[in-house]
């Protein structure tokens, strides 16, 4: 080939299709790529694949009957779904929980945000190139506090444990032994990792300053949670707007001003830190008394609508409910976290290579159990 | 704390600025005539005062008569909110502003309710299902779908 003909050689972007069954894609999330060689161009997310019809299901159940379901909508952190469900059927009808309920829910809603991180930044790695080495790590600390939910509720995925009022059974004597002895290890563990990690230069290399999200656009676009507070946005539910018993508790919000995919990781691993220190607190103050307010089997909340949102793991968890006075709700609506995190994702990258594509999926931490509902 | 702010009070500044885009008001909620939506949207957003400049969610419910899409705003900077609501009485076409010019959360939101509740958002630059394919029969989260 002569040089003039070279020079008259033209490329085209090309489309690229990612998932929805791909390693990298947590779940069966999938993206259409629009390359330029290696360049991200565009890209267009596909969602639907785990759709199930949750908030129709929800109109055909009992308030109760729903909180199975909400299980299975982040089924990473499932308790923190069940926390949020239950605390808007009790806005909505205006139960009062008992305070000994209240500090259990706390205990576990933190244990539930150590396990999600735990799984959050293992598989962040993996997809940085470490593959399955911190990630093995990180689940034999998740296995040992899922130990303690098989305590108190005899399941290890999908809980079922809060209940309208409360929770559904009281914490038996032996757990808060148990979680002494594993809050007084896991601070070391977290060191360990965070020393393992933070001075390996490859994963440095591939996340400082990729994937950058600007504060104004994190919230022009809803994001919430460790991600927005990555771009420097203090805002943590827990502190704006607190839930159940978490104004009586000492615990800072960590923030991060770069917005890039290591500052992402930070804060994860700065919230275990956080968490540990509620759970020593709730540990110590926990009151006796009954665990569970005196809620009628059908509950009729009158006619209204309320919703409630948490800090969930991910970032803000609500849910909305409309109620027409009969057993089931009228509406029923998720604020789906993981959904509403992707909104960004496209702006963040844009013009990045298609192996920092996948660090940047993988640190906004989704679960596609919640996306596609 | 997030303090919610009257929807009484909102209302009346809305009126304020622009009469007659108030339909109804109360202390929890205001619901917006739809033609008015984006401009109301838009003074809620740059008010200093007010400064809603989080959009918490969208959702939408059908009652019958009407649907109603419920949007809850938050100001991060005040720590306020507000939920205000917007009605359309059309059951074969019902259609609302999109508000993704001022909140561009709402993106994948509006397409959500667009596929389920059957609500078109104009001025979206991507109005099409999301969860459910093309050529679905219905919008499964009208309370007249029958399985």
């Amino acid at each position: 080939m002569t040089t003039t003909e070279m020079m008259t050689l033209k490329t085209e972007p090309f489309v690229l299709n990612f998932g929805p069954v791909h390693p990298s894609t947590h779940g069966v999330y999938r993206m259409r790529a629009t390359l330029d060689g290696e360049v991200v161009l565009d890209i267009e997310p596909v969602f639907g694949y785990l759709h199930r019809g949750v908030e129709k299901l929800a109109e055909e159940r009992t308030y109760t009957g729903f909180i199975p379901l909400t299980d299975r909508l982040d089924y990473i952190s499932s308790m923190s779904n069940n926390l949020a469900y239950c605390l808007a059927v009790e806005k909505l009808a205006g139960i009062k929980v008992p305070e000994r309920a209240e500090y259990i829910r706390v205990i576990i809603a933190e244990l539930q945000r150590l396990v999600n991180h735990f799984i959050a930044v293992g598989t962040f790695l993996n997809d940085c190139g470490a593959y399955m080495t911190p990630v093995v790590y990180m689940l034999r600390e998740r296995e040992k506090i899922l130990d303690l939910f098989d305590m108190v509720c005899g399941q290890r995925l999908t809980y079922n444990y809060m209940r309208v009022g409360g929770v559904s059974q009281d914490i038996p004597d032996e757990f808060l032994p148990a979680l002494k002895k594993l809050t007084g290890t896991l601070p070391r563990f977290i060191e360990e990792m965070e020393w393992l990690i933070k001075q390996n230069e490859i994963f440095l290399a591939r996340t400082k300053g990729v994937g950058i999200l600007s504060g104004e656009t994190a919230i022009n676009c809803s994001i919430s949670g460790p991600v927005a507070r990555g771009s420097g946005i203090k805002w943590d539910l827990r502190k704006a707007d607190p839930y159940s018993v978490y104004d009586r508790f000492e615990f800072d919000i960590p923030t991060c001003e770069a917005g890039d995919c290591y500052d992402r990781y930070r804060i994860r691993m700065e919230e275990m830190r956080q968490s540990l220190r509620i759970i020593e607190q709730a540990m110590r103050d926990i009151p006796s008394g009954p665990v569970r307010a005196d809620v009628p089997h059908l509950i009729r909340p009158p006619v209204g609508e309320a919703y409630a949102h948490i800090e969930a793991p991910k970032g803000e968890l609500g849910f909305y409910l409309a109620s027409d006075n009969s057993i089931a709700p009228y509406r029923c609506h998720v604020r789906p976290t993981s959904l509403i995190n992707l909104t960004a994702l496209r702006e963040m990258v844009r013009g990045w290579k298609v192996a920092d594509l996948i660090v940047i999926f993988g640190s906004i931490d989704i679960c596609l159990g919640e996306v596609d509902r | 704390m997030t303090v919610a702010l009257s929807g009484k009070e909102i209302a009346s500044q809305i009126e304020e600025k622009s009469p007659g885009s108030v339909e109804e008001s109360s202390q929890d909620s205001l619901v917006v005539k739809s033609d008015s939506l984006l401009s109301v949207a838009a003074f809620l957003k740059d008010n200093e005062t007010l400064k809603f400049d989080y959009l918490n969610y969208i959702t939408a419910v059908d009652y019958f008569s009407y649907f109603e899409v419920v949007y809850q705003l938050t100001s991060l900077e005040h720590n306020h909110t507000v939920v205000i609501k917007t009605r359309c009485y059309s059951r074969e076409n019902p259609a609302v502003p999109s508000v993704i010019g001022v909140w561009q959360g709402a993106d994948f939101q509006e397409r959500e309710i667009y596929d389920l509740m059957g609500i078109k958002f104009e001025g979206h630059p991507n109005m099409k299902r999301i969860f459910l394919w093309e050529g679905f029969p219905g919008h499964p989260l009208r309370k007249d779908y029958l399985q």
